[in-house]
């Protein structure tokens, strides 16, 4: 499988809408998936991005909307015409069948010749590195292999789409990490369109060409991992992806006040209703007495942890708001506070600092 | 906490490894005493009588002998009789099987609420009776009865059916009363497979029917074969509604032993029954192990 045989399909949802009674899982979804791109559904569970997949993927009918791939409306089509690949949070490997016979399967339910069949089974195994082990059971293999399991028979049927509902949620932190660089290297192999769904925002960054968040049944915005992070559109957003502080500001005479001194920002302000400005803890630094900065705020140092690749200080502002700071874990640094209680001035750019509205 | 546990042992000094495995052995002994009403209650209860039984079964007069099994081979009566309750238990296994399987399907297909309410329906005659089921099987089905009535009144035959003191009549009292035997343990086995598994092979491309032929039936079987065991052992041992819907034409070994030992008080002819029974029971238990797991079979799927 060294060159993808089929060409990737674009996938859109048409005002897509899920409701079991009264509530609502899905508030008409519209969201445009290009060709080829690996884009990952990231929310809080009940959010409604595993209920987007299970329409995605056939197994829950929606109340309302279109779904297309490429240019056929597949709304109404059974999954096992859908020919779509899926990878399941719990694996869903068949126990009464071998590895092999697991990967074999969907070539099976084709007709395909046992001799392509063979083939292809070995190539997936081979792909997910996973040769040799064709006869084990499911029950005979780890956690991290039956991933692998689960994800080459997805692949083995070059399928138009594949799809994943928390693939790596069961396994622990190190082999998630490292599974997590295996599926990004699939995807730039096999050039399939991919739609992953997750709760972990490190993940999501990690593989997505894009990120749609999902917040009660809508996407909250739809953007590359990097816009995701550095301009949130909405507070649940920039609470959600990366660590940060969230400082109410006050508009006062066309600008803003934050902790009672004027805001110098170089993001937009949103043009109604509260404003909130977002600090990520590695863009902030300590002052040292006398430093200048664009912008500053004064507190006292409450607490200082060493975390191996960084120093995390917490300081207390004076209106009593806990502000994370990321240090670089040692070097001179004429500002660190030598204790705690000490008072400290925290400084950070204009381009730093982001301002989100209540609503997107 | 097993690591410091482990640790003050060793520093202890000399002696303490042994006084850890005595404590080991002490806990071993407490948990076996729970066990031991149980065991107790096998041994008094089943083992010794069953010793007593091929004790009997081996004994002529008093001396050693295998009479009371030549018999068995040699008369046409009890290899007549034997061939009939094997018959008839598994056809009765069979019709349980094909009866009770779609309708365990059902049910683990509903929602928890409408299932619970079809279970209850399975269960009801299980908790009624047995006496008194038979015996409204045989007013159901007697000459007057119900469904020669209605039969009769719909046209679909002139002379009615003779449904009852006979081999269809006990056919359908056993498979009546033993249905809930394949049914719950069926119904279980069907419960523990992850609805994942199916969504699994119809995105892999297999149609609902396919998907059931190579996932969920396969997956199922362990369950369907406990389900089938226990409806086969109850009916290779059944008396009561045989003895009443059979109207004595239809003999099984049960009825047989009950005669021997009640009305002959050969003692020895019962019990040489009783243990062929028993073996062939324990040879069918080893067959469908072979097959499937024990443990597997008796705790259903998984």
């Amino acid at each position: 499988m060294p060159v993808p045989a089929r060409r990737p399909v674009p996938i859109r949802f048409e005002g897509v809408e899920k409701a079991y009674g009264p509530a609502r899982a899905l508030a008409a979804v519209s969201l445009e998936v290009r060709a080829g791109e690996f884009l990952t559904l990231l929310g809080p569970s009940g959010s409604g991005k595993t209920t987007l997949l299970m329409v995605l993927a056939g197994f829950t009918r929606p109340t309302a909307g279109r779904v297309l791939v490429g240019e056929e409306d597949v709304t109404r089509t059974p999954p096992h015409r859908r020919d779509f690949g899926v990878v399941f949070q719990s694996y869903a490997l068949f126990p009464h069948l071998s590895v092999g016979e697991n990967v074999a399967y969907p070539l099976r339910m084709r007709r395909l010749p046992r001799a392509e069949t063979a083939r292809r089974v070995e190539e997936a195994l081979a792909l997910v590195r996973l040769e040799g082990l064709a006869d084990r059971r499911p029950d005979q293999l780890s956690g991290g292999q039956r991933q692998r399991v689960a994800l080459a028979r997805a692949i083995v049927f070059e399928p138009r789409v594949l799809l994943m509902d928390e693939p790596l949620s069961a396994l622990d932190k190190k082999l998630r990490e490292a599974m997590q660089i295996e599926i990004r290297r699939l995807h730039e192999r096999l050039g399939i369109t991919t739609i992953y769904v997750t709760h972990d925002q490190r993940e999501a960054l990690t593989l997505s060409d894009r990120v749609a968040v999902i917040d009660r049944g809508r996407i909250v915005q739809l953007d590359a991992p990097r816009a995701l992070y550095e301009r949130p559109r909405t507070r649940f957003v920039a609470d959600f992806i990366g660590e940060s502080t969230i400082l109410p500001a006050e508009r006062r005479d066309g600008g803003l006040l934050v902790a009672g001194r004027p805001l110098a920002s170089d993001h937009p302000v949103p043009p109604s209703g509260p404003v909130h400005l977002v600090l990520r803890p590695e863009r902030l630094r300590l002052l040292a007495p006398g430093e200048q900065a664009a912008n500053r705020l004064d507190g006292h140092l409450e607490d200082l942890v060493f975390q191996g690749d960084s120093l995390l200080a917490e300081v207390r502002l004076e209106g009593g708001t806990l502000v994370a700071v990321r240090l670089p874990p040692r070097g001179p640094d004429p500002a660190r506070p030598a204790a705690r209680g000490e008072p400290v001035g925290l400084g950070f750019d204009a381009a730093d600092a982001v301002l989100v509205g209540e609503e997107g | 906490m097993a690591a410091t546990g482990a640790l003050a042992a060793a520093t202890t000094g000399p002696g303490s490894r042994e006084a850890l495995t005595r404590d080991e052995r002490a806990e071993r002994r407490r948990l076996l005493c729970l066990a031991v009403p149980a065991l107790l209650l096998v041994g008094v209860v089943a083992l010794l009588p069953t010793g007593w039984l091929f004790w009997l079964s081996l004994v002529e007069g008093d001396r050693l002998s295998l009479a009371h099994y030549a018999r068995l081979v040699q008369e046409e009566a009890y290899v007549r009789i034997l061939w009939t309750t094997f018959e008839i238990a598994f056809v009765v296994t069979l019709l349980a099987a094909l009866l009770g399987y779609p309708l365990a399907y059902a049910l683990a297909q509903l929602p928890e609420r409408w299932a619970g309410l079809g279970l209850v329906l399975v269960l009801v005659p299980f908790w009624t009776s047995l006496l008194v089921r038979t015996y409204a099987w045989l007013v159901l089905l007697q000459r007057r009865g119900l469904v020669n009535q209605w039969l009769l009144g719909t046209g679909l035959i002139e002379q009615p059916l003779r449904l009852v003191h006979n081999w269809t009549g006990t056919v359908v009292g056993m498979l009546h009363i033993l249905l809930p035997f394949l049914v719950l343990p069926t119904y279980a086995a069907l419960k523990a497979i992850d609805a994942d598994l199916l969504r699994a092979a119809a995105s892999l491309g297999a149609s609902p029917a396919r998907a059931f032929l190579t996932v969920f039936l396969p997956l199922s079987l362990p369950g369907l074969l406990a389900g089938c065991l226990l409806v086969l052992v109850l009916a290779l041992g059944f008396y009561v509604t045989p003895a009443i819907l059979g109207g004595g034409r239809v003999l099984m070994v049960a009825m047989k032993i009950q005669e021997n030992a009640g009305l002959y008080l050969d003692w020895g002819a019962a019990s040489a029954l009783a243990v062929v029974l028993l073996l062939v029971t324990l040879l069918l238990f080893w067959l469908l192990a072979r097959l499937v797991p024990l443990e597997r079979l008796l705790a259903g799927a998984r």
